[in-house]
């Protein structure tokens, strides 16, 4: 099984690296960038930052709420901030479009009241979009930070008396020191590599990212050399982020505790509250309206909608099911492989979610354009980026798991003679069912939704279904594609709900 | 005195029932198996559950709606006793001030007191930079500063190696005979009971079912605690 595992880890390795490798070597000269592929590496860290920067802000007040306030239907809250997670991100697009957007609720209340208007594309959109999809993740990050403090200390706190700006002395500021740098870095590298939403809502020369200009490259002047070069810098970009990232992030650094029961919090006053229940009724309006007008807005055109996105939608199954099906096949032997000490594996794991998706697409397109027809293979090589892009993701759930399984019933399995595929389907896999459940369901949904490779390759008649959906956004038919929309979360949320809740049937605790 | 007068107290399918008293200047170990309400009990009488029925009360005072900070106790955990991101002045001073705006006589309070408990030179450092023994006496010394009769202490040396564990008791000692302090120890080792406290309450299920002082405890065991033999 070793070998298995190390070959797998070395060719998960190849396929990685050997796209860049590709890139780097079909680059041109760095001279040969223009002022507009300037502006687009301005850009791109511009709004990363911003993005980055309004995501931990804002998440702030809803994790100090959701840590320090019970309430009813809190669980359901802190599940749907993982939601947007696993979210097609055009779908979250859309919807942002369906109440910022020109026709869209806030617009169309302002201009009644007289006030004007305002645009979500360019710099506002992308920030905006990006807040949406990563102040759910940066609300979780610092949650986590929060209820890792033991209750001991909270008791402490009540026993010596502290006050409410006590408590942000001596709690919440050095959570916020220690988790605030990672999560920000997390998100920043996460908003370097959002190509659908600068395609989306960006675009002209003020709102360019480099992805972007490399699709422009690829797409509009087929200028592969230009395409690689943007390609190197975008890679440089986002693995420099991603050192950092993993360089910074840490959890709160609160000590241990023996988990007593919660209680209340020291020092609450009627003011707190009051901000408390406005940050969670914020959090959840702006999470919640643009996926309730998408609902609202789509579920009567799906049934009329034209079979063109019937057929996007059957082939975006399949190449999430190929991916999913790929994407856990390669992960159970480098997990296992990686499990036995290789603690190297698991940090190159987390590395290469600083790949971007983008960037290893053109990097095959590099690599297969001299011997097949890349737009021929538009789908296979979709579903094979995909599966690389979520593996990181189904490491990281696996690996741990795997230690545990193997510190208990492994050492029981080698006391009872177990050796080779016996010992992994009696003592081992049993308890990877949940992991890998949770795992398959996110490649799943990732894949759904991906609006990134395929748009590079992509051919008429072979679209999957957010490139459909994309394509009848740009012809203006929004009830179609609010129905594609619809159609889309459906099928991303459910592929994920029916492979996590698969994971933990008779999974035991 | 430290009265708990017909308590009452049910947390989901757990019932405690408690009615009992502690002179002042007394040492009880309330022991139990996991689960028998031992840190129920103490979260009590710190405040920080309040019952549904019954009173606390000091000295005849009731205090059973009274918020931890202004109870007569102060109280040490097994762990989590003291903020990593403080020195060791700094968590001590929070005895004084929680803003730690410490004037130059509380500061030098605080010294005088690290030096009691012998941390005299270690007020600069932070507690991952202290022995596990060191963290404990920086709670002591914290404890000794709130000055308040009443002692809290949840399972004090259960995290603690046999070393620590008989410093530890014998700082306790020390500090109860100096200032003729009250303590209420939860604990699930009988030698700890007996080696730090006067008097024993065996809690099962929520009930105290057992209330005698350990001296003699092992000539004549009841039944009750025969199993912890």
């Amino acid at each position: 099984m070793a070998w298995t595992g190390a070959a797998l880890t070395a060719l998960v390795l190849l396929a990685v690296l050997g796209p860049l490798l590709a890139v780097a070597l079909a680059a041109e000269a760095p001279g040969r960038l223009g002022t507009a592929d300037l502006a687009a590496i301005r850009f791109t860290l511009l709004q990363a930052a911003l993005s980055a920067l309004v995501s931990v802000l804002g998440a702030i007040p809803v994790a100090r709420a959701l840590a320090r306030r019970r309430f009813s239907g809190r669980r359901l809250f802190v599940a749907l901030m993982g939601a947007p997670f696993i979210l097609p991100v055009i779908v979250a697009v859309l919807g942002l479009l369906a109440i910022f957007g020109r026709a869209g609720w806030l617009n169309v209340g302002l201009e009644a009241a007289g006030a004007g208007t305002v645009s979500i594309y360019g710099l506002t959109g992308i920030v905006l979009a990006h807040a949406f999809l990563n102040i759910p993740l940066a609300v979780r990050l610092i949650l986590q930070a929060w209820l890792s403090v033991p209750s001991e200390r909270i008791r402490l706190a009540a026993s010596l008396g502290f006050s409410d700006a006590d408590m942000r002395r001596h709690f919440e500021r050095p959570i916020l020191r220690a988790v605030l740098p990672g999560a920000f870095m997390i998100i920043f590298l996460i908003c370097t590599t959002s190509f659908a939403v600068a395609l989306i809502l960006g675009g002209g020369p003020r709102a360019t990212t480099v992805e972007l200009a490399i699709y422009q490259a690829f797409r509009f002047d087929f200028d592969l050399g230009r395409a690689a070069l943007l390609g190197l810098i975008q890679a440089g970009i986002c693995v420099a982020a991603g050192l950092l990232a993993l360089t910074l992030m840490r959890g709160g650094d609160m000590g241990g505790g023996l988990d007593r029961p919660p209680l209340d919090w020291p020092g609450d006053t009627p003011r707190a509250r009051l901000v408390d229940g406005l940050a969670i009724t914020g959090a959840g309006a702006f999470l919640l309206l643009p996926l309730g007008a998408v609902l609202l807005e789509g579920v009567a055109a799906v049934l009329g909608m034209p079979a063109l996105v019937w057929e996007a939608a059957l082939r975006s199954i399949i190449v999430a099911l190929g991916s999913t099906a790929l994407a856990v096949g390669l992960a159970v032997p480098v997990a296992i492989f990686a499990a036995r000490g290789r603690g190297w594996v698991e940090t190159l794991a987390a590395l290469s979610i600083s790949v971007s998706p983008l960037v290893m697409g053109t990097g095959l397109f590099l690599i297969l354009f001299p011997v097949a027809d890349p737009v021929a293979l538009a789908l296979p090589v979709t579903g094979f980026v995909n599966a690389l892009v979520a593996l990181p993701f189904i490491l990281r759930a696996l690996i741990p798991e795997l230690r545990r399984a193997e510190a208990t019933q492994g050492r029981l399995a080698d006391a009872l003679g177990l050796t080779g595929w016996a010992r992994l389907r009696l003592a081992i896999f049993p308890r990877l069912r949940r992991p890998l459940g949770f795992g398959a369901g996110l490649a799943a949904a990732f894949s759904m939704g991906d609006l990134g490779v395929i748009a590079l390759f992509s051919a008429p008649g072979a679209a999957t279904l957010p490139m459909e959906m994309y394509r009848l956004m740009g012809s203006y038919r929004t009830d179609d594609a609010e129905g594609a929309a619809v159609l889309l979360m459906l099928l991303a949320l459910g592929m994920f709900w029916v492979f996590d809740r698969g994971g933990r049937v008779d999974a035991g605790s | 005195m430290l009265g708990l007068e017909a308590i009452e107290l049910t947390l989901g399918a757990f019932r405690l029932r408690v009615d009992a008293q502690v002179p002042r200047g007394q040492r009880v170990a309330v022991l139990g198996a996991s689960g028998s309400g031992k840190s129920t009990l103490l979260s009590l009488l710190a405040g920080f559950l309040v019952p549904e029925a019954g009173r606390i009360t000091w000295q005849g005072r009731d205090l059973t709606r009274m918020a931890p900070a202004e109870r007569p106790m102060s109280i040490l955990f097994q762990d989590g006793n003291l903020f990593p991101h403080l020195t060791v002045t700094q968590n001590v001073g929070l005895a004084l001030r929680s803003d730690l705006r410490l004037t130059d006589d509380q500061t030098a309070r605080i010294q005088e007191t690290l030096s009691d408990v012998g941390l005299g030179d270690m007020g600069g450092r932070r507690p991952a930079e202290l022995s596990g023994g060191q963290q404990g006496r920086a709670a002591l010394a914290r404890l000794l500063l709130q000055d308040r009769p009443v002692v809290l202490l949840d399972e004090p040396f259960a995290a603690l190696d046999p070393g620590l564990r008989t410093e530890m008791v014998r700082l306790l000692t020390a500090l109860w005979q100096e200032r003729g302090l009250t303590y209420v120890m939860a604990t699930h080792d009988l030698r700890d009971a007996e080696r730090s406290c006067d008097r024993i309450w065996l809690l099962q299920e929520g009930r105290v079912v057992l209330d005698r002082p350990v001296e003699g405890l092992r000539d004549d065991p009841p039944d009750a605690l025969r199993d912890w033999f």
